[in-house]
């Protein structure tokens, strides 16, 4: 059993994507105590709902925590807000900063031509110049299911270099459909309502570095 | 591209799907968990469990239900039927719903949706709208009236702009289902659709009188619906969910396939 430990940072629930790593045979901790994030050997930020939640993240001491495992080498995957947190911060909630870890902002699909929020499934492009632990196994074209009204550009890089857009989806405008860097992930869409292309997701994070 | 979804609906009562025509003459059509891991195999793209239970003690068989039901689902998994408060719809969503559907409850108090959005997320509520034409009006769909208690009683509400309130309250989706059409297999009501999700932003679902894949094919396009919903098409074997994509994709409906 590979143990995850899953923040609730009460932003939605946590049902499905708990009852998915279960299904996987991971060994799951839900907390929302930094200094069990400071014990974890690998970490998933799930999010549905609001950008301006992850305050909560600064309130409980959880952000520093978070930062000081992602140094160790801790593998970490953060989903949806999750993901987005993993940037400067968000057009969603202007004041409450992100992680910082990528470089660039959330921006609000523009509305007009279609509706917003992108919800449904839609197709992943993965980048097959620089092929990806979370993607392995995973065809051109396959489908995840997505509901969210903010994205991340394809432009999000680490430290000013490298672009860290590991797949693309069109909507709109082409966004980020996922961030791979190292050992830190994220994903726009949800792989814990992704059927099986969702669930080999989050197999191979949970494989990864083992 | 983002693709049109089929949602499978199981109408559930006692903890067992039953189906009906025009909201009566319930037959029993199996076992809710079974029936929704096997509409997930054949390519449903989300699953969504309407308790139509009237009475107040088989609240809590609906929640094991629910349980049951989510255990080995990957794919969006919705419920709705009798959730009154804010509270009873954290327990659906503690016991494994993604997202919950409301009707009777929002149009008595209507910050019943901003209550949930606000705890869950927009994205996990979905507002039911059981309509009928005005037929007595000289504008007969953009009169169209709000129903509730399982379309037995009248609420005196236009369609539409019940839907334009429940987008600005925070919901993420409209669940219409047109009362005349529902039951008949003779099609969706794509008028009614199209003027709906024309008003608002956020995705219709559109849902009552589907039979054949023709149908489904009119409600995404003359009807402008970005998911669409049938129940007994599928329980008596007369499509299953790929089938109906197969057919979908011929006609050029961008569906999810292979799924």
């Amino acid at each position: 059993m590979i143990p995850v430990t899953v923040i609730d940072y009460k932003a939605g629930n946590l049902t499905s994507v708990v009852k998915a790593l279960r299904y996987l045979d991971a060994e799951v901790t839900v907390t929302d105590r930094p200094e069990d994030v400071r014990a974890a050997s690998r970490v998933i930020l799930p999010g549905v709902g609001h950008f301006a939640a992850t305050r909560r993240l600064d309130e409980t001491g959880i952000t520093p925590a978070l930062r000081e495992a992602i140094a160790r080498g801790v593998p970490f995957l953060g989903i949806c807000v999750g993901m987005q947190w993993l940037l400067t911060g968000s057009r969603e909630a202007p004041e409450q900063p992100g992680l910082g870890h990528f470089q660039g902002w959330c921006e609000r699909f523009p509305e007009g031509s279609e509706k917003v929020p992108h919800v449904g499934w839609d197709h992943i492009m993965t980048r097959t110049s620089s092929p990806t632990r979370l993607f392995a196994g995973v065809e051109q074209n396959e489908f995840v299911y997505y509901s969210h009204s903010y994205y991340v550009p394809t432009s999000s890089c680490r430290n000013g270099t490298g672009q860290v857009v590991a797949a693309d989806t069109d909507y709109i405008t082409p966004f980020a459909a996922a961030l791979e860097h190292e050992n830190v992930m994220g994903v726009q869409f949800h792989p814990e309502k992704s059927s099986a292309t969702g669930l080999r997701i989050l197999r191979n994070f949970l494989e990864f570095g083992c | 591209m983002l693709t049109k979804r089929i949602i499978a609906c199981l109408d559930v009562r006692n903890g067992r799907v039953v189906k009906g025509v025009q909201f009566v003459d319930l037959v029993d059509a199996g076992d809710p968990a079974e029936l929704a891991r096997r509409h997930a195999a054949a390519g449903a793209d989300e699953i969504v469990l309407l308790d139509i239970t009237a009475t107040h003690e088989g609240r809590g068989t609906l929640l094991d239900t629910v349980r049951r039901t989510a255990r080995e689902l990957f794919i969006p998994f919705t419920v709705g039927g009798g959730i009154r408060s804010a509270d009873e719809a954290a327990a659906v969503f503690d016991a494994g719903a993604d997202k919950v559907s409301v009707n009777s409850a929002a149009i008595a108090d209507p910050t019943l949706i901003d209550a949930i959005g606000r705890s869950f997320g927009a994205q996990a509520v979905i507002v039911a709208i059981d309509a009928r034409r005005a037929q007595e009006s000289a504008d007969p769909v953009g009169d169209a009236e709000v129903f509730v208690s399982g379309g037995r009683t009248r609420t005196g509400r236009q369609v539409i702009e019940w839907a334009r309130e429940a987008e600005a309250r925070g919901a993420g989706e409209i669940l219409l289902t047109s009362m005349d059409a529902d039951g008949t297999r003779a099609g969706f009501d794509c008028e009614l659709t199209a003027r709906v999700s024309e008003a608002v932003e956020i995705p219709v679902i559109a849902s009552g009188g589907a039979g054949t894949a023709d149908h489904f094919a009119q409600v995404f396009q003359a009807g402008k619906a970005h998911a669409a919903l049938a129940a007994s098409i599928f329980h008596f074997g007369i499509a299953d969910v790929r089938a109906l994509k197969q057919e979908l994709a011929l006609r050029g409906v961008p569906v999810r396939l292979p799924c």
